[in-house]
Order: structure tokens, then C-alpha cells, then sequence
């Protein structure tokens, strides 16, 4: 029973992460029908900027920091990336697929994938600024915004599981980013005006909806999410790398298509999914080794051609029909 | 009103080409429509009709001509976006209806009052529409999706109401309904017109639009064949035989 829910944790960590990027994906699907590459790498650099915060406010130099100051160094760190990706977001989306917003999709595409390798090559180099050097190839430790941290002992001694901070920090800032999310979604007129652009892309404009700015909005959303799901990752592996966001964006991209690309809760839910299917996966025991725990990326993609192959409108994906 | 008191047209669209591609759909197409009056549009399919309504309201872009909206002072619509045009009261109820299927029937009237930032004129828009539609106020929770056709049309309709437009412009709202429904559409159409707003009307229906219409343009593979008081237009030899099935 430990070990099912010490996964669990496991799980719900990394299922976090995939369900924030994979938000942004499909947000910017269902107001452009565009499958937007480089937002792994947005997620990334959100990461990055988080870690250099982390950096900023407690300086290695200086000892551990109590559980008040983590809190608040992984909220100013959280706040400051979004801030930082959603203007990343907003240009990428000005410079790069506003001026082909007529083009055929696959022009569109194309830039997509150029703009990410753009972005992990830039990444790549060593940038040096007020004699501080930021990005660059080498993986940059992240610094113990929630540290090992102790377990905290009401759930090693009730449930028999190891839960950090980090872990509920983690937990925390991605039910309530998703509960802001749906509600903004659901209830504002922004909100609103996403959903109609995603249904009916002339009738949206019918309505007097600026859909410039709608895109706008939803690329800078979208890449604020993918900046906490940095943050989070970030605190999960400890470091960050240029290319970080490749296979998690990839992944991300998975389970946008298991909840059905287009779909916020859907995306939301196959993050989650995806993060149980391969912790699960990955921990079934034979001879006292994981032996699936290798086949873990190839487990997921896996998943996005069957999920294509029986049921390509995504789980939670319905297709509605229109009356004519 | 007659032609003596008539005044300016609210709508002049002055030898207006558009295009897909390279293909030209409306060929210099020239029609005015005077303030408060019902002026119908027909023609047979790939006439242009519904291209014409679709470049008004800035959906699909003018490649010469102008299209000149007079409500008091002029707007030049052929220069500005559609969300624009929304705002200066022109609204555009599209073929196919265009309704937000997985948003229920509140939500696609509040993104009908999308740049209404009156609460209460929202309300008091939201009154008038429930009272043209009774339907629409039962199913106001539902799903537009799951709305039968008729009922998607007046939804259609409604939503476009939700915006006080001056000018209405409407795309086949007949198409695919029961007869007893076209009745009942076209009543509706007319109290609208007579509550004060200009009425762009395009039909394959050619008995019904005539019937209602103060003024018609007959639209032929993108040119404008033949115009005039609707009963006139209906009572024209070509007319009667190519759109009303009268020998």
C-alpha cells in the first residue's frame, strides 16, 4: 500500500509538469489549429529562470532555508518566470506566426520547429551579463528552492511515505493554477471569447472578438503555464539543461492528444494520466527489478499511437456533431 | 415611407469585387439599402450572395470597390476588421449559423453582447430576444449543439439581436427548415425590421424574401441581374419563372 502511494507521489509530481505544458499546447491548438514546437522550450526557460531566482535570493554561499522562506522563494520564483515566458510567448507569437496567419498550416509547422531549435541552440550559449553567466551547456543545479528537505512526519509515520515540501509545493501550485485556470476559462469574458474562437473562428469575429488578441492572450497564458511546469520540474530533478524541454514537451504533446487535442480538461487529465501510466509502468517488479523502467518515453509514445490508432478524438475528447 | 421622403442608404456597397484565390466571385456588384427597410437578396447557389454579406462584414476582403456604412456619420467597411464593424452595429448572421455548439445557449447570447458593457441594456437585450424566441428562454441551459435546426437558427438570429445592431444582415435563415418554421422565421424577421433595424436579407427562397421585402436585388454568377420594389421584382417574367417555379 506504501509503495502504490509513494508512486503516487511520484506521479502526481511529474503528471503536474506534463498537464501544465500540456495546457498551453492544446489552448494554442484551439485558437490556431497550430501544434506550437517550441513550447517545451518556453517551458525550459522557465525553468531556467526559476533556478536563477532560486539563485538570486538564497546564494549558495548562505545555509538552508526555513520552510517559510522556501515557500516564499518558490512562489517569487514561480511569479517571475510566467512573467518572463509570457513575454517570450508574446513575441514568438508576434515575430514568428502572426505574419503567417494566412499561410497554409504547414508553413506555420515549420516555423514552429524552427523557433524551438532557435531557442535550444540560444539556450545553448554561454550569455554573460553584469559578469553573471546565464544558460550555457552545462546543466545548471537547481538550487534547493524546497531542497532534499526532511520528510515531513505525519505522512512517514501515518501512511509510511516519504513526503517533502517540495512535493506539497508542487501539489499545491498545480491544483490551484488549474482551478484558476477552468474558472477563467469557464466564467471571464476572455474566457469566454478563447472557447468561441476555438469553436467557430468567423462567428468569433461576428461577435466583435479582436482575435488577434485573443491568440495573443492564449500564447501568453499558455506559456505562463508552461513556466510553472518548469519551476515544478525544475524542483523535481534538481537541474536544468537547454534541451530539458524536448522530451517533456514532446510528452506534453501526448497527453494533450490523449485528452483530445483542443480540450483544456482533457489536457489537464491526460498530464495526470500520463505521469500515473508511466510511474505505474515503470515500477511493476519482476525479480526484483523494474524492468519496464527503461521503456519509459517509449511507453508514452506508445500510448499516443494507440490513443490515435482507436480513439484519434482523444479520451475525453467528444465529438459533437453540428446540425446543418 | 416613400421614395420622396427616402434619405440616404444606410449601406451603399459601390462596385465591390471580391475573390477567392484567384477566382473572382462578385464582379462589381453595386446595391444600396435605405434605413429602416427589409432589402432581400436573391439568387441561385454560387450566385455570390452569401460573399457579398461576408465581405459587409469584413470576413472575407474587398480586392476593389468600396462598401460605405451610413448609420449618421460614414464608415468605410471595406477598411476595417470585422470585429470593428461588429461594434458599429452591423451584424452578421452567417450561413451554416455559425453558433458556439459546445457553449450553451446563455453563453452564445453573452458572446453575442461580447463589446456590451451595459449590464443592463445586456438584460433588456437579452428580454427582446427571449421574447421573440420563447423557445430559446426554455433551453437557455443546454448545449447549442444539441439544439434542433430551427431552434439553432433562431439562436443564431437572437445572438445576433444581442448586439442592438442597426443592420442585420441575414444568411438563408430558411435553409433546412420545416415550412412551418420559414413561417415563422420570416414573422420574426419582420417584427425585428419593424422594432427599427435594417434588414439584409439573402434567400434561396425567393416566394417568402419577396413576400416580406420592401426592396430586392436579384444576384446572377456575381453581377446584379435586376432590382426594384419587391413587387415589382416578383411580379417580373424571368423572376417568376427562374426563382418562383411560376410559369
Amino acid at each position: 500500500m506504501s509503495y502504490f502511494l509513494q508512486n503516487l507521489i511520484i506521479a502526481l509530481n511529474d503528471g503536474s509538469s506534463y498537464a501544465l505544458i500540456a495546457l498551453g499546447y492544446t489552448m494554442v491548438y484551439g485558437v490556431l489549429r497550430l501544434i506550437n514546437f517550441a513550447h517545451g522550450d518556453v517551458f525550459m526557460i522557465g525553468a531556467f529562470v526559476g533556478a536563477y531566482v532560486a539563485r538570486y535570493l538564497n546564494p549558495p554561499t548562505v545555509g538552508n532555508p526555513s520552510p517559510e522562506q522556501l515557500i516564499w522563494h518558490a512562489v517569487i520564483g514561480i511569479v517571475v518566470a510566467m512573467m518572463v515566458c509570457g513575454a517570450v510567448g508574446y513575441v514568438i507569437e508576434r515575430v514568428a506566426y502572426r505574419p503567417l496567419r494566412r499561410s497554409p498550416k504547414l508553413s506555420a509547422l515549420i516555423t514552429a520547429i524552427g523557433v524551438s531549435l532557435l531557442i535550444e541552440y540560444l539556450a545553448q550559449m554561454k550569455w554573460t551579463f553584469a559578469g553573471q553567466s546565464f544558460f550555457g551547456p552545462d546543466p545548471m543545479p537547481y538550487q534547493p528552492i524546497a531542497g532534499s528537505g526532511e520528510s515531513i512526519a505525519w505522512f512517514q509515520n501515518v501512511l509510511g511515505i516519504s513526503v517533502v515540501p517540495k512535493d506539497l509545493i508542487v501539489l499545491a501550485t498545480t491544483f490551484v493554477t488549474l482551478v484558476c485556470l477552468f474558472v477563467m476559462v469557464k466564467y471571464t469574458k476572455m474566457g469566454k471569447a478563447m472557447r468561441a474562437v476555438s469553436q467557430n473562428y468567423d462567428a468569433a469575429k461576428l461577435m466583435g472578438i479582436n482575435i488577434d488578441n485573443v491568440i495573443s492572450f492564449t500564447f501568453v497564458l499558455g506559456s505562463m503555464l508552461a513556466a510553472i511546469g518548469g519551476c515544478l520540474w525544475g524542483l523535481n530533478r534538481n537541474q536544468c539543461t537547454p534541451l530539458m524541454g524536448l522530451i517533456p514537451g514532446l510528452k506534453a504533446f501526448v497527453a494533450a492528444v490523449i485528452g483530445g487535442i483542443g480540450n483544456i480538461p482533457g489536457a489537464a487529465a491526460g498530464g495526470l494520466a500520463l505521469g500515473l501510466i508511466e510511474t505505474y509502468v515503470s515500477s511493476i517488479q519482476y525479480h526484483h527489478s523494474a524492468i519496464l523502467s527503461p521503456y519509459k518515453d517509449a511507453i508514452a509514445f506508445l500510448i499516443l499511437i494507440l490513443v490515435l490508432l482507436l480513439r484519434p478524438e482523444g479520451i475525453f475528447g467528444k465529438a459533437v456533431a453540428e446540425k446543418v | 415611407m416613400t421614395s420622396a421622403t427616402a434619405t440616404e442608404p444606410i449601406l451603399f456597397v459601390d462596385h465591390l469585387v471580391a475573390r477567392y484565390g484567384a477566382i473572382e466571385a462578385l464582379h462589381g456588384v453595386t446595391l444600396r439599402v435605405m434605413p429602416g427597410k427589409i432589402v432581400c437578396l436573391i439568387g441561385a447557389n454560387g450566385a455570390g450572395k452569401s460573399t457579398l454579406l461576408r465581405t459587409i462584414s469584413g470576413l472575407l476582403p474587398a480586392a476593389s470597390g468600396a462598401i460605405n456604412y451610413t448609420p449618421d456619420r460614414t464608415l468605410q467597411l471595406h477598411r476595417t476588421p470585422a470585429h470593428k464593424i461588429v461594434a458599429a452595429g452591423v451584424s452578421h448572421v452567417p450561413e451554416g449559423r455559425g453558433i458556439f455548439p459546445n457553449m450553451s445557449v446563455r453563453e452564445n447570447l453573452d458572446l453575442g453582447a461580447y463589446l456590451q458593457s451595459d449590464r443592463t441594456k445586456l438584460e433588456s437585450d437579452r428580454r427582446r430576444v427571449f421574447e421573440l424566441f420563447p423557445r430559446i428562454r426554455e433551453r437557455q441551459k443546454q448545449m447549442a449543439g444539441t439544439l434542433s435546426g430551427g431552434e439553432q437558427q433562431m439562436l443564431a438570429i437572437g445572438r445576433a439581436l444581442m448586439s442592438s445592431p442597426k443592420l442585420l444582415l441575414l444568411d438563408e435563415p430558411s435553409l433546412g427548415l420545416a415550412p412551418i418554421l420559414v413561417e415563422q422565421i420570416f414573422h420574426v424577421i419582420r417584427t425585428i425590421n419593424q422594432q427599427g433595424t435594417t434588414v439584409l436579407l439573402v434567400e434561396q427562397n425567393a416566394h417568402m424574401a419577396l413576400q416580406i421585402a420592401h426592396y430586392a436585388y436579384v444576384l446572377e454568377t456575381g453581377n446584379i441581374a435586376l432590382e426594384g420594389p419587391a413587387p415589382e421584382v416578383r411580379g417580373n417574367d424571368q423572376v417568376r419563372k427562374a426563382y418562383l417555379g411560376e410559369d
